[in-house]
This record gives structure tokens, sequence and C-alpha cells, in this order.
């Protein structure tokens, strides 16, 4: 691991760059046309760096993160399974990378033809009528639909319809995102067993109601099993069923959302379909629709000719009723390119595989973690493909936390799961192990929590002061938030 | 334990209130600040705004948690605590006097015998 | 199986330690009648690695090379190969969210490094991690002005009708579902710029703020510093969106105003640094403003702080305000910010540096210049407005400009983009021209140019 912790801005000499990569400066009369008070005065504080300088300080930096490529990186409701190589290479074909997203269908054609197809796999293994590939994350993507629900209420002159439901479990986008539609939150409150309090649901539900927000399984990492009750409360009481797909990882063709009576869905590609979370993005966020929503679907998507065999883009101006752009141009292509790949080379019964072998990887960890001492917060039910664990009693016995047992696992080479989601268990961990780990790679992982829970006993100063061989200690959170340092000042 | 001065009221939403004239001084308790951790931002109301009862009147934030904070009574706020701008870690470490939030020229002091004693508000938190 | 790595024996290893039969079995909770009735047969068979990078080769091959003058909000630049040798590197490329500080100190101090590069390019106070791309951003950038101006209570902002078209749609779409109204400004049909005088009719209104566009769709460089005096004497804030490579040359706006007070919000389309086009995406939106209105900034934020010894580190910071944590009273739902793109864009500024960055600028104006006089030499053919140009330039030509663009698409030269449907100016097309064009390319796209109007 490097000991890089200079800023690139403190390699900067005046007068240094790399000189290969711009092209000559352009002469002052050729930038005559340019009135002097439009003109920067001062040049910007750009570091000044040479080639091979920039390539080590940012290739020793790298050395610095934990990555799937280095390390088991269970981080729940997240979906971290292996990134193929061979989905990069081909979204970095030369071809790809040069398309103006504005060239014309004619010059287009190979793009569409990936777009489309994409599409209607989608559309197929979630049973859905219609899917837009446009969203540009997650977040996005519950955008689109939560705008969708709005847009269908409003053409029907349903205007009363002014709260979207969301169980109290759920991840905090939804309710972001609802009120970004310009709705009221009404957060449903989760039983012990963590399914959905379905007679609190009823209740809640009536002409107020737009719509419902849920995951399935839920992020408390079991299925749903009353979801056609839910569906059945919700649709009776004229409202739509949003399902968020950041779970569909457990279920990818085993069950279809659209058989379970949801109207609209999206799907996190950064997840399910294996593109690179990169550090935090891009990720890609399509929405798929039920019948009734097919008009109101974002733009642009693709379209296919049957008759000419020719590709073309489906936008405003032939689906007005459309919700719109929501991006410049089409969304995070790249990463669509990259999912295409990933599902052409799964195929049909790869797909199947996903849902399988994701969920027989979480329930082996789950049950290796039991028998080793963890306390699972659903002991009752079946994991998902992810599963919660509450250390909310070393924490009272021991003052160890799950934060501190998340530090520890960093110095085990392991990355830790998340920690402290969903809200309502206390000191938990949401542990999503993917079906891209090997059971030696998952036993490591379990060796790891045991050496750490024997030493919340015998030694707790070393949980709870690690992490010790990463590059930084704990971090001063606190200093952050208060003395706020976001831009290197010299 | 946290500390709960006898002599003053209390909201549900562990806001409390100290009566001055006809003015109320608003700050949160010892038990809330507790709750948060530490702060590392108040926003407070403009002077001169006018809040009904529960009306959201400003929020505390620390590194991990970021709450409201609601007018316990209405009126208008007639000054805040600028200090906290620079130092919020006084909600923190004297929550009842120097990391007080605003004060509020009350509307009506009939509001205040709708807020908890200082037992009642024990009385929450023990069953929290 | 792709991608799965267990073996028979491990299969029957897990199922034996979970108690299991079957894998059908861990199944068991979901209602039988969901999973059955349904069958994937449209789904095609699946295939390996090297069938799929045939078929996807030749999908690539299929979207034939042209020569492109199109620009419009997405530029052609040259991309240093070091950038994304480095930015696909599995540490940068296959790492998430730094949520654990400690093992992410990598992709923490690149995002510090890039929220300087972004302040000190917009000489801006501070920066956010980035949001998704340029028109997004400026959604983001208006719900912000909102909360920003505590005084006005008005929901309506000021968006020049000269602003990039795709900007203003993807903006609307986002924002007016919470009954913010974008209210349209003219531009000047000679000049093609946005003049204070079109503004004269909302003095004395109340609006959160002004977008102003530099340059604007057509190219043209606005007077920012009117505009943005005019904004701020009515109590507006000042949304400025710019081009990055535009300001290694021109005012930053954090200096607009004749006595520099400068924009308060700047959003930005970052693909110019180091993205390739790609169809679109991903590309990142840059977002910076002034200190004091930072807590009503949306996304991701790193800061520089010390460790339990006082060594220095990088951690998240200001997550109060993101979703995971206030939930409905987030500043926005984005969770993420396009960190591959922005790792991308860090190392190609660094590359560059402020002279080689400041050099790209120029030969994009000068080519720009070379390739309108070029264009404007033939018959009918005149610039369509008369104020300065950065790297893009409105003309109109002397027959419908769809016709004509898609007769030089013919000879695989993408000639810009028509201005018909956007503007009514049936034949008018905007052309952009970077340092990756040489002067035969240039005369490539007369010589058509000539020949499809003849």
């Amino acid at each position: 691991m490097s000991n890089e912790t200079t800023l690139i801005f403190q390699h900067s000499r005046p007068g240094r760059s790399a000189t290969a990569q711009a092209p000559k400066p352009v002469s002052e009369d050729q930038l005559s046309a340019i009135p002097a008070s439009l003109r920067r005065k001062n040049k910007p504080g750009l570091p000044e760096v040479g080639e091979l300088e920039v390539v080590r300080h940012y290739t020793n930096l790298s050395t610095k993160n934990f990555a799937i490529d280095k390390q088991f990186y269970p981080l729940g409701s997240c979906t971290m399974k292996y990134n193929p190589r061979g989905a990069n290479r081909a979204a970095m074909l030369p071809g790809f990378l040069n398309r103006h997203p504005l060239a014309p269908a004619s010059h287009s054609q190979g793009y569409l033809a990936c777009l489309y197809e994409l599409q209607n796999f989608l559309k197929e293994v979630t049973g859905m009528k219609g899917v837009s590939l446009a969203p540009m994350a997650g977040a996005q993507g519950e955008f689109a639909g939560v705008a969708m629900i709005r847009a269908y209420h409003e053409a029907r002159g349903d205007d009363g319809r002014t709260e979207i439901l969301i169980p109290e479990a759920a991840h905090g986008t939804n309710p972001a995102t609802a009120v970004m539609c310009g709705y009221k939150v009404r957060e449903v409150p989760v039983g012990k067993d963590g399914d959905v309090d379905l007679e609190a649901l009823k209740e809640a539900c009536g002409p107020q109601t737009a719509g419902l927000m849920m995951t399935n399984p839920s992020t408390c990492g079991v299925f749903e099993r009353q979801i056609e009750a839910i569906s059945k409360a919700v649709h009776d009481a004229g409202g739509l069923l949003y399902y968020d797909g950041a779970n569909l990882n457990a279920i990818l063709g085993k069950v279809r959302p659209g058989d379970m009576g949801f109207d609209v869905i999206h799907m996190n590609l950064h997840k399910t379909f294996a593109t690179p979370h990169g550090g935090g993005g891009p990720g890609a966020g399509p929405v798929g629709v039920s019948q009734r929503l097919l008009d109101y679907l974002p733009t642009p998507m693709a379209g296919l000719d049957e008759e000419s065999g020719d590709y073309h883009w489906i936008d405003t101006d032939t689906l007005p009723t459309s919700i719109g752009h929501l991006s410049a141009f089409m969304g995070n292509a790249g990463v669509l390119l990259r999912a295409y790949f990933y599902a052409m080379v799964l195929g049909r019964e790869g797909m199947i595989r996903v849902g399988e072998y994701s969920t027989l990887a979480a329930n082996y960890l789950l049950k290796r973690l039991e028998a080793i001492g963890c306390q699972a917060a659903y002991p009752d039910r079946r994991a998902s493909h992810e599963f919660i664990l509450t250390f909310a009693k070393l924490a009272k016995d021991q003052h160890v936390t799950a934060l501190d047992i998340a530090k520890r696992l960093l110095d085990y080479n392991q990355h830790a799961p998340t920690i402290y989601f969903p809200l309502l268990v206390p000191e938990c961990f949401l542990i999503e192990p993917t079906e891209t780990e090997t059971k030696e790679a998952m036993d490591d992982f379990i060796d790891a929590m045991a050496k750490i829970l024997e030493e919340a006993n015998t030694d707790p100063d070393t949980v709870t002061q690690a992490p010790f061989t990463q590059p930084v200690r704990r971090l001063d959170d606190v200093k952050a938030a208060k003395e706020l340092d976001l831009v290197w000042g010299e | 334990m946290s500390e709960i001065p006898a002599e003053l009221r209390y909201r549900q939403s562990h806001e409390w209130v100290r009566v001055d004239g006809d003015v109320a001084v608003v700050g949160i308790t010892d038990h809330a600040q507790d709750a948060m951790g530490d702060l590392v931002y108040v926003e407070l109301p403009d002077v001169g705004q006018v809040f009904a009862a529960g009306d959201e009147a400003g929020v505390v934030e620390s590194v991990k948690a970021a709450s409201d904070i609601y007018a316990p009574v209405s009126g208008e706020i007639t000054e805040i605590n600028e200090a906290l701008d620079d130092e919020p870690e006084l909600v923190n470490n004297d929550p009842y006097a120097g990391g007080w939030l605003f004060k509020i020229k009350m509307a009506d002091d009939g509001e205040l015998k709708e807020m908890l004693t200082a037992d009642q508000y024990q009385e929450q938190i023990d069953s929290e | 199986m792709p991608y799965i790595p267990h073996t028979e024996d491990d299969v029957q290893a897990m199922l034996a330690a979970i108690g299991a039969d079957s894998i059908e079995q861990l199944f068991d909770e979901i209602p039988a009648h969901l999973k059955a009735g349904h069958s994937l047969d449209a789904l095609p068979e699946g295939r390996g690695e090297m069938a799929v990078t045939r078929l996807m080769a030749e999908r690539a091959e299929q979207d034939r090379f042209a020569l492109s003058f199109i620009g419009g909000g997405a530029y052609a630049h040259h991309i240093p190969a070091a950038v994304w040798e480095i930015a696909t590197r599995g540490e940068y490329y296959t790492a998430y969210t730094p949520y654990q500080a400690e093992a992410s100190q990598g992709t923490l101090q690149v995002i510090y490094e890039y929220q300087t590069l972004i302040a000190r390019l917009t000489a801006m106070d501070v920066s956010n991690a980035s949001v998704y791309d340029g028109a997004s951003g400026l959604a983001e950038a208006v719900l912000m002005s909102l909360r920003a101006n505590r005084k006005s209570k008005s929901r309506k902002v000021l968006v020049p009708d000269a602003l990039n078209p795709r900007y203003r749609g993807a903006c609307d779409a986002i924002v007016r579902n919470q009954d913010v109204e974008l209210v349209s400004v003219p531009f000047c049909n000679d000049a093609g710029q946005t003049l204070v005088d079109g503004l004269k009719e909302h003095e004395g209104q109340d609006y959160a703020a002004l977008v102003i566009s530099q340059p604007n769709y057509f190219g043209s460089l606005e007077d920012v510093d009117a505009l943005t005096d005019w904004a701020h004497a009515n109590g507006q804030l000042v949304i400025a969106v710019v081009n990055p490579t535009s300001l290694a040359l021109l005012t930053p706006p954090g200096e607009w105003g004749a006595d520099g007070e400068g924009a308060d919000i700047v959003v930005g389309e970052g693909q110019p640094l180091g993205v390739p086009l790609s169809s679109g995406g991903p590309y990142f939106g840059f977002m910076a403003c002034k200190k004091k209105h930072v807590r009503q900034m949306p996304g991701r934020i790193i800061g520089r702080t010390v460790d339990m010894e006082g060594k220095q580190g990088f951690t998240l910071t200001l997550q109060a305000r993101e979703q995971h944590i206030r939930r409905s009273k987030a500043t926005s739902n984005i969770c993420t910010n396009q960190g591959l793109a922005m790792t991308a864009a860090t190392i190609y500024v660094s590359l560059l540096g402020p002279d080689g960055l400041a050099s790209v600028a120029g030969h994009c104006h000068a080519n720009t210049q070379k390739l309108a006089d070029k264009l404007c030499a033939l018959d009918g053919v005149e610039r369509a407005f008369s104020a300065p140009v950065f790297h893009e330039v409105a003309l109109t030509l002397p027959q419908d400009a769809d016709t004509v663009l898609a007769r030089l698409a013919e000879k695989d030269i993408l000639g810009g983009l028509s201005l018909a449907k956007d503007y009514s100016m049936k034949n008018a097309i905007l052309v952009n021209s970077t340092e990756v064009h040489t002067e035969g390319d240039l005369d490539l796209f007369a010589q058509a140019l000539k020949e499809v109007l003849a």
C-alpha cells in the first residue's frame, strides 16, 4: 500500500506539464474575437505536473482503496458482485466511445440494437410491459417511477392523491424521492417478523393514496410474504405499487415484480447487472412499467421498425405524454452497454442462477455466523440474498458496537458490511455476500468474525480502537463537519 | 441520568422553554443533546419570523443525524443565539444556559399549560 | 456457470450447513403460484465472453466513423491514454461509496482534489463530488436556489431561451412536480445573446434566481457581468451554467459582475474534461457554490480532517443533508456521484494543467472561427448572430437545415445540429469544432457542404 499523502497540487511546479497531451498554444491574435472584458484575468490554480507524476500519484492513491477486485465486499443492499472485465472492454470499443449522443440514427444502428435488446431483456426478466433505460441511477429511476405515478393520476383528473406510503424500514431515498415528486410521505410500520404491518397499511390506504413504494425482499432481508394482500389493499384504494429494485438480485429469475402486482419498478444495473460501482457511481436505474403506465415512460427509448429492421429513437415528439428527459442526452449509455454484455453472457439460465446462488450464499453465511454466536435480527426467517445481524447485546455488555466490529474487519482484510441500516434494527450489520464469492471467501469472513467476537470479550480495546492496518486510523468526523475543509488552500 | 430542571416546561420533541415575562427562551434538553452526540451545526430562524406552536423553527445537526426543532409556543422570534454559529458545542456542554437557541415573544402564554412539566418529561424519556 | 464459482461439492456443503435439501427450498417463503406461471423463454441462451465480445464489436463497427461537428453540450476532445487506464484500475472501478473512510482513502483524496480543481476553475468557494450530468445538475441548482434564497418567497426562476433546450427540458421534468416555475427570458434575435433589456419586464418581481449560460446554446458569449449585477440588484441568486474547457480562457463565474461579486451557484457538464462522448454518458455534472450556501448544496461532499493520531485523512462530511439520514427532508434524493467520470476528469485536468487546458480552449475557439469563415465563404451561408462565440456557432443556410444535414450524413459528415425544431429557425445549424479537427477536416466539411448546397 502506498504512503502517498501529498496532494496533486503539492507536486505542482510552475512551468511543468504533460507536454505530449496538449496542443501547441494559440496566438493572442487567434483569440481576438473574445472581448477582453470576458477574458480570465488570472490563470486557474490547476496542478502543473508531468505525465509520470500524474500516473504515479493516482496509481498510488488507488492502492489505498478496498475494492471487489481485491477483497470480499459484503456490503448489504449494494450487491457488490464481480464486475466482468469483458463488459468494460466491450463498452470501451472505439465505435461506442466516439459516438456523439446526438448522432443521427443512421450512424447509431449498432448502439440502438444493443439498447433495444436490453430493454426487451429487462422487460422479460421483470415481467413488465415496457422499459426505459433513461434514468441515470437508482434514485433517478425512483424519481421517474413516482413521477409516472403522478402523471397517471393527473391524466385521469384524480388529483386528490397527495400521499405516498413507505414502510419504515425503507431506504432514505424513497421518502426523499416522494418529496421531489411533490408528495407527502406516510410511513407504515413493520412487524417483528420483518413483514409490513398489514392492518396498519390498510388503515393508511385511502383516497389520498397515490401509491406505495416498497422493496421485496425488503430491506429487512426477508421476502415480504403478504405482497399480494398489500398489492390488493393499495390497488383497491386506487393507488399504484412501486417496486424499488434494490434487492432484485435476490429473486432474479425466480419471481418477477410484474407477477407480484407491481405497476412500476426501477432496477439498479450497478447491482443486479454487475456494472461497476466506480467509487460511488455511475449507475443506471432503468424503469419498467405495467400496461397503464406505458405512455409516461421517460425518453428517449430505442424503437425498432419491424418492416425495415431499422432502429430509431422514441422521443417526446412521438410520446408526448412521457414524463420527459431526465438528462441532457440518453442516461448513462456506457453503463447500459456493460449491463447488456452481462445479460448476454448470462442468458436465460444464468439469470435464474443469480437469484438462486445469491440466496444460497446468504443463507449459508447466516447459518454459519449464527453458529459462532452472532445474533440474527430475524432468526425465524429465511434470508433472501442478504440478512441482518444485531450486536445490541454486545454493545450493551462490552461496549463494543457494530461500528467497532466493522472497523476491525478492515484489519482482517475484509470490507465491512453495511452498518446501522435499516434504522429500525439497533447495532446492525446488513450482509450481502452475492453469488460470485467462493465458499472459501465466505469462510475467511466467518473466521475473521469469530476472532473479532473473541477479541470483543478478551481484549475489547483492539476492537474499539480499530483499524490499525489502514492508511489512516479512525477519522475525526466532528472536526470534518465543524471546520469545513472542502477545498485545498495553500 | 440527564438533567431536567424543575422550573422549565418541555415539549415531547425535547425542546425546553424558560419563561421570562412574555418571552419564551427555547433550547433542547440535556437528554436530546446526549442522544444526538456532538453537534456540528445549528440552523436557527431569522429574527422577526413568526411561528405557530409546532412549526419547524430550526435544525440541529450532528455527524450522523439531523433533528428538527419545533417552536414550542406561537409568536415572533426576538433573538437568536448567534454564538452557536461558531460554537454549536455550547448546546452539548451547556444545554440549559449558554446553549439556548432562540427567544419567542409569546402570542398566547396559555399554550404553556399544554407543555410537559419536568416530571412528565422525565416519565416520557423513561418510557422511551 | 458464468461468474458463479461453486462446485457441486460446495453447493452440497452449503446446503448441509443451512439444513436444506435443495436450493429451491430456500425460496419456500415465496407463495408458490407467484413462482409458477412464468418463463423466461424470450431470453437468449447465454454465451461466452468471446461470442458476446464479437457481437458487440460488430455492433460498434456498425456505428460507422463519421467526421463530426456536432456539439450541443457534448464535445469531442483528445483524451490522454493515461486517463482511463488509471480510472478503470480495479481499485477505482470496483470500489463503492467510501462509507468506510479508512479503507477508501484513495477515492476520498481523489474527490477532495476534484473539489479543489472545480473550485479553482470556477473561482467558487466549494464544490460537491459531482452529480449525474449538467442538465440534471441545473435542476438541482434550481431547487437549491429556492432553499438558499431565503428572501424569495416565489418558486420561480428565470431561465433564458438561449440556454441549451435539453437542459431546460430535463430541468423542467425534474422540478415541475414541486410547483417550481421556469420563467422564460427571450434572447436578442440579432446578437443571439440574452440582454438585460429582455429582463426589464421582470424587475421588481420575486424570483429566486436567474440562470446564466456562458456560452449559451448558440455558442454566443453573454455579457455575464451585466446579467449578474441585474440579478443581484433584483434580489435573485445567479446560477451559472458553464463549459469547463472555456474557463481556462473566460472569466470564471466566481468573478462575474462589475465588482466581481460572482455567481452564487455554478453547474455544468463535466464531459469535456476527459470523458468520451460515449453516446451521452456516463458524464458528470459539476456543482460549486459560495460557502454560505454549502448546506443547501445536494450530493456527496468530502472533507479533510485528521485521524485519532493527528494524521491527515479524508471523509464524507455534511451527510446530515443527505437522503440516508434526512430522508424526506433531504436536499435531494441523489445518493451517488459519478465517481468514475469524475476520477477521469481529475486525472485529465492534472495532465493538462492550466496552460494545457488554455491551449485546448484556444484551439477550440480558433478552429470554430476558422470553420465559420470557411463555411460562410459559401454562397448563402452566414452567421446567424452577431455576438462573439466560444467554440460553437449558429449559421444560416440557403436551404432547409434538416435536409442539408441528412445529405451531409450520407457523406459521413455530421455537420452539426439543426435549430429548426427547438427555435423554429428552419434554415439554421449549430456547428462546433475542437482541437481534434485538422485544417483538412474543416476543408472536408466545407467541400461537402458546398456539394450539398449546389
